[in-house]
């Protein structure tokens, strides 16, 4: 039968499980090896072969997770979903057939079997990196951290926390290569993405931005100073959408590897907050 | 609801009789026999006859797809290309539940008939969407169906409507009140088994297929008595020791080869054969463990319809790895004096098989394919090597969601067109090895969309059966999982993932009107009659909209 890839179709009202307070499966060699085809199945296309994070789910192999602190936290994570993000809760994102809590603690003693104790060496400056996100490196004119910076792209408080190093210098060097996900519908199968809009009005008046949302009739568009453009695309003159985003690719030649690795260390540590 | 009224008056009157003499009572009694009589016969039932001729009562729509020959296509034209933009909504009922919502509703006679999300079944008034039923039945606290909780709809015959659950029951409702009429356990839900589909009621048989391919379930189909619930009859899809087909199947893989059957077939009364198409082999991407062709998987069957014997099959993909279902409404359609089923299949090609005899006449990729580049010789578009998943995984098109799924396509007779929704979409297909284990997910394997790939592409696609070429097209902003209806008012109808109903001109496929429904389409539209008017309707994120002329 049809298994719905990527995220999220359904919002479904989550079966509340009964969990136990302790894994049974604890340490049990043979369910983290049953756990890590279950993650194959139901988990990686978000968090990636390995429980290393992929493009759109955070890196589960780090000790000190956001959203859970025990063993018993993540099954109720993995049961039922984080509201207001892409997990959803199990069984609910056409991805799988949903998991039985024997499954899920396969899963739990998986990732535990992952995870890298010592806490991950950071060789960057948060303290320099934050000047440049605030200052020369000019990300918080389109980003915001904890409230302060620019609309136009994706708010960037959690993202430490959420993905892996690789991926956001890889956002920073190659930010076309893979577009942040933007609003997500609980009925839609995709979520929108910070594609490029450039739309021509009637009266000549040439608007460029991101689309907040879009459908085959209208699209929401955010242009550079922060306004917000409601386009009825048969009114238009001409309406063009693009993949190549509004953010401008940061060469090593504008931020030194050592620059973008104290940016990448000061969104680290809002994110582990 | 008229009815109800009528005869609380008749009673206040019987009341009054009885206060009065012998013979005035007597009188009253005789006339309100009169009355109650005219009642009954004011509605007529849904004959198997009426099911044969569906197409004579365009303001009905009597079976999932409209009638058996799965056109989906009305005759009605009172909405047509010239006031198309002047549809308006004439009404919304929400059914409170969550989840994709799936169903086709039936409407008689000015009633209409339909089912939603975990195990619901409900009567609305089609001209106002006021309900007059509702039925739930419970689902099963340790249920886990694999797509959804989710149900297409009811089939109608007599005074009975029909419909599977999710926990593996075929239960019989009355029409007038939604009260239980009979209740038949077909499988064991804890084993994976489920029902989603609209079942097809033929002459006094309710046919219906099973869910499962996920969890390894055994295929089947099966016949009901309409009036009792009896199984007349049971075609399983995996066929068993010493039957044809048999020998497709490595060792005791048949056991778990699924092969599910989850989506509404066709009828051809020509011939009195049943056209039900499968779904894929157990595991669904791991060919390793079931070496062979694994038949009757991804194969449309031409059933008797009578006794549910095999009279032919044709095999969409042989001994499939990427979840290619063949469950796709076959439509029946005569051209040129042959008498021909078409198929758009999720494998990305379009299929025009002979449908007296089962033999492939053509094969035409209708959208992004890279699994095969040669034919055999029937004409059968053949997997190449490099199809298959491998432990890295290596990308394949079209992905495990295939070029079209579920969605009910359309044939318009006006315009020889044939209109699918697609979807351009390639996938990393990777393995997983898993044994079976009893109500478990078997699939062997994961897939992923590539993070280098293009960005899904979803469309509305006109096709030629004559040539299998795409005449039209519509790109959508995102895939859909909308079904297709056309009508003879020179429009195609259908939903898009952004909560849009749109009405298109059936040449063009220029969009003629459009209304933002707040909710995703995962159903196929239909269209109805009451009062002179002509309704067209949808189920989209958790109601069922109704629009119509000011």
């Amino acid at each position: 039968m049809s298994r719905q890839s990527w995220v999220v179709a359904v919002v479904f009202l989550a079966a509340t499980s009964l969990a136990q307070d302790q894994n049974p499966l604890a340490n049990d060699p043979k369910a983290a090896k049953a756990g890590e085809y279950e993650f194959r199945i139901n988990c990686a296309l978000c968090h990636g072969l390995g429980a290393r994070g992929g493009g759109r789910g955070p890196d589960l192999t780090r000790a000190q997770k956001k959203h859970t602190h025990n063993d018993a936290e993540m099954f109720q994570v993995i049961s039922n979903g984080i509201p207001g993000t892409a997990m959803p809760a199990n069984g609910t994102n056409g991805q799988g057939v949903g998991m039985t809590d024997t499954e899920i603690w396969q899963i739990i003693t998986y990732i535990r079997s992952q995870e890298v104790k010592a806490s991950a060496k950071t060789s960057g400056d948060p303290a320099h990196g934050k000047q440049l996100f605030f200052g020369d490196g000019n990300c918080s004119m389109c980003h915001m951290v904890e409230g302060k910076g620019g609309r136009l792209g994706p708010d960037l408080t959690g993202v430490g926390g959420s993905r892996t190093r690789e991926a956001i210098i890889d956002s920073i060097r190659n930010p076309s290569r893979r577009l942040a996900w933007g609003l997500t519908e609980s009925t839609k199968e995709f979520p929108q993405e910070f594609e490029t809009v450039t739309a021509v009005t009637q009266d000549g008046k040439q608007i460029k931005g991101v689309a907040l949302n879009e459908d085959s009739f209208t699209v929401q568009v955010m242009d550079s100073g922060e306004h917000i453009y409601l386009l009825e695309k048969d009114k238009l003159k001409s309406f063009q959408k693009s993949r190549e985003s509004m953010m401008p690719k940061y060469d090593p030649d504008v931020l030194s590897d050592k620059e973008v690795d104290d940016i990448v260390s000061f969104l680290a540590s809002v994110g582990a907050k | 609801m008229r009815t109800r009224g009528c005869t609380a008056m008749i009673f206040r009157t019987l009341n009054l009789s009885v206060l009065g003499g012998r013979s005035l009572r007597s009188q009253r009694l005789k006339l309100l026999a009169v009355i109650l009589s005219a009642l009954t016969t004011t509605q007529a039932q849904v004959t198997a006859d009426r099911l044969l001729n569906a197409s004579k009562e365009p303001q009905n729509w009597l079976t999932y797809s409209g009638d058996y020959s799965g056109k989906r296509f009305s005759a009605l034209d009172q909405i047509n290309a010239n006031n198309a933009p002047t549809i308006v909504a004439k009404w919304v009922y929400q059914t409170g539940a969550t989840g994709k919502f799936e169903t086709t509703p039936l409407v008689v006679d000015g009633i209409l008939y339909a089912t939603g999300p975990d195990n619901r079944a409900f009567a609305l008034d089609a001209r106002t969407g006021r309900p007059i039923w509702m039925y739930q039945r419970q689902v099963p606290s340790d249920i886990r169906p694999c797509c959804g909780r989710v149900n297409r709809g009811v089939a109608i015959l007599g005074d009975k409507v029909f419909f599977g659950t999710l926990d593996a029951h075929v239960i019989a409702l009355d029409t007038k009140t939604g009260a239980l009429r009979w209740d038949v356990t077909s499988a064991d839900y804890r084993t994976g088994h489920s029902f989603t589909v609209a079942p097809l009621a033929v002459k006094n048989l309710i046919i219906i297929g099973i869910s499962g391919g996920e969890y390894g379930v055994r295929g089947f189909i099966d016949a009901y008595d309409a009036d009792t619930g009896e199984r007349k009859w049971r075609f399983y899809t995996v066929p068993g020791p010493g039957e044809p087909g048999h020998d497709t199947w490595e060792g005791d893989s048949w056991k778990v080869g699924g092969a599910p059957a989850w989506n509404t077939g066709t009828y051809d009364p020509a011939t009195n054969q049943i056209f039900w198409p499968t779904g894929n082999p157990a595991p669904s991407n791991r060919g390793a463990g079931r070496a062979g062709d694994n038949l009757y998987s991804n194969s449309l069957l031409a059933l008797n319809a009578d006794t549910g014997k095999l009279n032919w099959y044709f095999q969409f993909t042989k001994h499939d790895e990427h979840d290619w279902d063949a469950t796709q409404v076959p439509i029946l359609i005569d051209a040129n004096g042959k008498k021909l089923i078409v198929q758009a299949d999720r494998n990305g090609y379009f299929y025009v098989i002979d449908r007296t005899n089962g033999k492939l006449i053509s094969a035409t990729p209708y959208g992004k394919t890279t699994w095969s580049d040669s034919k055999d010789s029937d004409g059968r578009p053949v997997a190449n090597k490099n199809a298959e998943p491998t432990l890295n995984g290596h990308t394949v098109c079209p992905g495990a969601l295939g070029t079209t799924n579920y969605m009910p396509p359309t044939y318009n007779p006006q315009t020889g067109l044939f209109y699918v929704t697609a979807r351009d979409q390639c996938d990393i297909f990777s393995t997983a090895p898993q044994p079976y284990e009893a109500g478990h997910a078997f699939y062997g394997s994961a897939y992923f969309p590539s993070e280098e790939a293009e960005p899904y592409l979803g469309f509305l696609k006109a096709i030629d059966p004559a040539t299998g070429e795409v005449k039209q097209k519509f790109q959508h902003t995102s895939p859909t999982w909308s079904g297709v209806l056309s009508t003879a008012g020179g429009l195609v109808f259908s939903g898009d993932a952004e909560g849009n109903f749109i009405a298109f001109d059936a040449a063009t496929l220029k969009p003629l009107w459009h209304f933002q429904m707040g909710g995703a389409v995962y159903a196929g539209p239909m269209s109805f009659a009451v009062d002179g008017k002509q309704y067209v309707a949808i189920a989209a994120g958790s109601a069922i909209y109704a629009f119509g002329l000011p």
